[in-house]
């Protein structure tokens, strides 16, 4: 096999740490190559070095066995070295066609040659079957189809060596499905894909190969074909993962959490995002939530925790009817909630990691007396809670929430929704780009709580977690309910039968 | 207030000013300190080259001038420092009133019609209750700061109710209210002094009480608005930093939905926040218009139709004071300590609009200021998260599975 990029005895550190630490990486013409590693690995920094934003300490970079430097990405793209960055980069109000072409615009006497571009645009996506609409603007147009948008801009500037960070952590199962699709029709076209990634899963199911890293080291190449799932993430994380969840069947109790014939109205389309939506959570089971995002789950989860005003129905929670109700009743009335989108309501990102986990109770007698507040009890709190759900964070309580890292985020806000000791926990798309360490973490703490028999309601879109986590599934489709499953005797096709179709069949109605 | 209520209280004390110290030392503060100097440093030098080329030969004097602020009073020291009072009074609160609006995610660009308009109903309330002596300038005053706030009330209600930019509306009603002011003195025969175009002065027992501090700045303009002003932006401070209704305006100030997750009703909120800027801008308006000057021959309110420049010159010293309470006394102080050394220099045959242009640059950089906060800031937080990797390290290779057996404690 023909090596088109290698990366030798790669050094790069930063004040106090060693981000990459003599890291060799072999990339083969024609292969994905896959690179593993926890949040803080090292693989970022590595792709940057690769991409010219960073200058390594040491060690050197070849090209198809010649020596080359690499100052910025204007020389990787001379190089032929395009990336795919995980938050993408591009012009929200231009066209498809616009951002493609920014930067290496075809020009005809001095002005833009939108014919001609036009014409190779088309041209590429055809090849390449990479669909998109030229005109649309990127604010109107899909995730998945924005990523299309920067793969196309690596292919119009000819990249041969294509670097996907973290491709899949913004797409629905479906995207990523496609994603995988163009990436082996990119390899069989002949170029050469690094793909960072720490879903081990799609690296198993799309990679030739992977290096792992682990804490700035290379733990070695493997052939994906010669490996498991277990044996990678040992690799990456040093130790076993528990990947199935060992839990107990569960023993429901009462009913906490009653839905009758919700409707909920969008306020922008006006449609009925929730349709006649009945059902119940009770103590001691967890109740997940699934389907294909945009089919009115993360609507229905609003109108329960407050955020959306419902159009008729109720709501019971514990026999109260909370759907007349404002937030600070329900919170304070037994209802813990871990938001979807944990930087708009999850946290107050300016506000210390203290205050942030006083966010639901400082009105309490405990936090406050007579609208003062007590710093103290605050701080305390705040070392207990760390200490219990392990946030890690560089100055303890005092630190701003905006300055950690996303899994610490997140074990911010489910150390606050769980130690409120709520008889109902709504847990929506808690494990989202989070690494495997981390997502056993908060796995298993959910399955704690059920076991001391709070009633849990969640929502996600992995179907792994749904299968592995849930005691009943609850499909939605085009805002209605369609089936209920039990995890146990459903397979993965016929719950994704039901999130794709909404065909029924199943036991709805029980 | 809490440690009255700890059994050890200087203990108590001892440790939270430890803990500040901390956060005082490592956080923000220190590098939005040097900031501040750095962006009054820089417009002070641009000022110094303009002064250069508009009169080379009188630049440096005239920037002496400058600098020496009140010190450099013609008549004397002591006029200067008690002016300077004086002057820094409204300022300071309309700062204060932009600041605090600030903290809550509003910009209150409307300071200046909440001035007049509180201005106007200060005087009028100040004639109609001459008969109560000694509470008059209390009853004027009050009367006054409930007028901003009222004033205040709109643009927050808006806001709230139909998502309506503050900015827009706030500026809408510093039109309104200059405009309705207008007309509501010129028809009031009982305020409105035609022959010179102005109100009359009001009522001598409205004057804000000097409580012998002109005993103490002979000649000087000095009552005890400053001392009230001050006590003011202790009290924000205080509100913001220590209460649970500054928790809650902070928290809607820095995320609205976060907050509305979290059961503040961020509406309601949003309308307090913009009458309390109001209400501020209100007492700046009231405790200038009531005050009885050097002398005691009183104000008056001139009818010339234009927007008072206090409401708007709040804007810079909420920037400049970075927002915070404490700051914003500071920066008030440092601006009108500028404006009276361009007041004195403006003698030594410089324009006036120079000292302003300073000031502009001033403001300006304290632009910049934040841009070099930022990146000290963000060098710092690279920094920290560099350690937490490396502590995380140190903790990875200590335990390897502390994260399963510290969940299990909870169960």
């Amino acid at each position: 096999m023909e090596i088109i990029i290698e990366m030798r005895h790669i050094t790069k550190e930063f004040p106090g740490i060693k981000a990459n630490d003599d890291i060799t990486l072999q990339l083969y013409k024609g292969e994905i190559h896959a690179l593993l590693g926890e949040n803080g690995a090292g693989k970022s920094t590595l792709m940057s070095i690769l991409f010219g934003l960073y200058q390594p300490d040491q060690g050197e970079i070849y090209k198809n066995g010649q020596l080359v430097s690499i100052k910025n990405p204007n020389d990787a793209n001379d190089l032929g070295i395009g990336m795919v960055h995980q938050h993408f980069k591009l012009v929200e109000n231009f066209t498809v066609l616009d951002n493609i072409i920014m930067g290496a615009e075809p020009l005809k006497r001095g002005l833009i040659d939108r014919v001609e571009a036009r014409k190779r645009v088309l041209e590429i996506s055809q090849r390449y079957k990479l669909f998109v609409n030229p005109d649309a603007l990127i604010e109107d147009i899909s995730v998945g189809m924005q990523q299309r948008v920067e793969i196309l801009k690596m292919l119009y500037r000819e990249n041969e060596i294509l670097i996907f960070d973290e491709p899949t952590a913004v797409l629905t199962p479906q995207e990523i499905d496609e994603l995988m699709g163009i990436m082996k029709g990119l390899v069989a076209e002949g170029k050469s894909i690094l793909f960072i990634s720490h879903k081990l899963n799609e690296i198993m199911k799309i990679a030739d190969r992977c290096t792992v890293l682990r804490r700035g080291k290379n733990m070695g190449v493997v052939k994906t074909k010669n490996t498991t799932i277990a044996k990678l993430s040992k690799m990456m994380v040093g130790r076993d993962i528990e990947f199935v969840v060992n839990k107990e069947p569960a023993k429901p109790q009462e009913t906490v959490l009653k839905v009758e014939n919700l409707h909920v109205i969008s306020p922008l389309s006006k449609k009925h995002v929730v349709n006649d939506v009945s059902f119940t959570v009770r103590k001691g089971e967890i109740v997940c939530l699934a389907g294909i995002e945009g089919n009115g789950q993360s609507d229905l989860i609003y109108a329960l925790t407050g955020l959306m005003p419902i159009h008729s129905g109720s709501i019971y929670l514990n026999n109260i009817d909370i759907s007349k109700k404002n937030i600070r009743f329900r919170n304070d009335n037994g209802l813990s909630h871990i938001p979807e989108d944990r930087h708009k309501y999850g946290l107050v990102l300016d506000y210390s990691l203290a205050y942030n986990l006083v966010l639901k109770k400082y009105h309490t007698s405990a936090f406050q007396k007579q609208g003062f507040l007590k710093p103290k009890a605050i701080n305390d709190n705040a070392e207990v809670l760390i200490n219990k759900y392990d946030i890690r964070s560089g100055q303890g309580p005092a630190t701003i929430a905006r300055s950690m890292s996303g899994g610490n985020q997140q074990k911010a806000i489910i150390a606050r929704e769980v130690d409120k000791d709520s008889d109902l926990l709504v847990a929506v798309q808690v494990t989202r780009g989070l690494d495997v360490g981390a997502i056993e973490f908060i796995h298993q703490k959910i399955l704690e709580e059920r076991n001391r028999g709070k009633a849990i309601l969640m929502m996600s879109l992995e179907l792994e977690e749904v299968m592995s986590l849930s005691d009943r599934i609850l499909v939605m489709f085009e805002g209605q309910i369609v089936a209920e499953l039990d995890p146990r005797t459903t397979s993965d096709q016929e719950l994704g039968l039901f999130m794709t179709s909404g065909k029924s069949g199943g036991i709805h109605g029980k | 207030m809490e440690n009255e209520q700890q059994p050890k209280p200087f203990k108590q004390f001892f440790m939270n000013f430890k803990l500040k110290l901390k956060t005082v030392l490592t956080s923000k503060a220190a590098n939005t300190f040097y900031s501040v100097l750095f962006a009054i440093v820089l417009g002070l030098l641009v000022g110094l080259v303009i002064l250069l080329f508009s009169n080379p030969r009188a630049a440096f004097p005239a920037f002496g001038k400058i600098l020496l602020g009140f010190f450099g009073d013609p008549v004397s020291i002591s006029v200067g420092i008690g002016n300077f009072l004086y002057y820094s009074t409204p300022l300071l609160l309309t700062g204060l009133a932009v600041g605090f609006a600030f903290k809550t995610g509003l910009f209150n660009i409307g300071a200046s019609g909440q001035f007049m308009v509180a201005q106007y109903v200060a005087v009028l309330v100040a004639f109609a209750t001459a008969n109560l002596g000694p509470f008059n300038w209390i009853v004027a005053l009050v009367a006054g700061i409930l007028a901003g706030a009222i004033w205040g009330f709109f643009p927050g209600f808006f806001k709230a109710a139909f998502n309506i930019n503050e900015v827009i509306t706030s500026i809408m009603f510093n039109w309104i209210g200059m405009y309705l002011t207008t007309m509501l003195i010129k028809n009031n025969k009982v305020i409105f002094d035609q022959s010179r175009a102005r109100t009359f002065v009001i009522p001598k027992t409205a004057f804000i009480p000097k409580l012998g501090l002109d005993k103490l700045f002979p000649n000087s303009s000095i009552d005890i608005g400053i001392f009230l002003a001050i006590g003011v932006a202790v009290i924000i401070y205080f509100v913001l930093n220590k209460t649970t209704f500054g928790f809650e305006l902070k928290a809607v100030g820095h995320n609205r939905h976060a907050s509305k997750y979290a059961g503040i009703n961020e509406k309601r909120n949003i309308i307090i926040a913009m009458v309390i800027s109001g209400a501020l801008a209100g007492m700046a308006g009231g405790l200038q218009i009531l005050a009885g000057g050097a002398g005691n021959v009183g104000n008056s309110i001139l009818v010339i139709e234009t927007l008072s420049p206090e409401g708007f010159n709040g804007i810079p010293v909420a920037l400049l004071g970075l927002s915070h309470p404490i700051g914003i006394i500071f920066s008030a102080f440092f601006i009108t300590f500028i404006q009276a050394g361009g007041n004195n220099a403006a003698a030594a045959v410089i324009p006036y609009e120079i000292v302003d242009i300073i000031i502009a640059v001033i403001i300006y950089c304290s632009a910049f200021s934040l841009l070099v906060r930022l990146y000290i800031a963000n060098r710092l937080q690279k920094k920290r998260i560099e350690e937490e990797a490396k502590h995380l390290k140190t903790l990875n290779n200590a335990v390897s599975d502390t994260s399963v057996n510290k969940g299990d404690l909870n169960g």
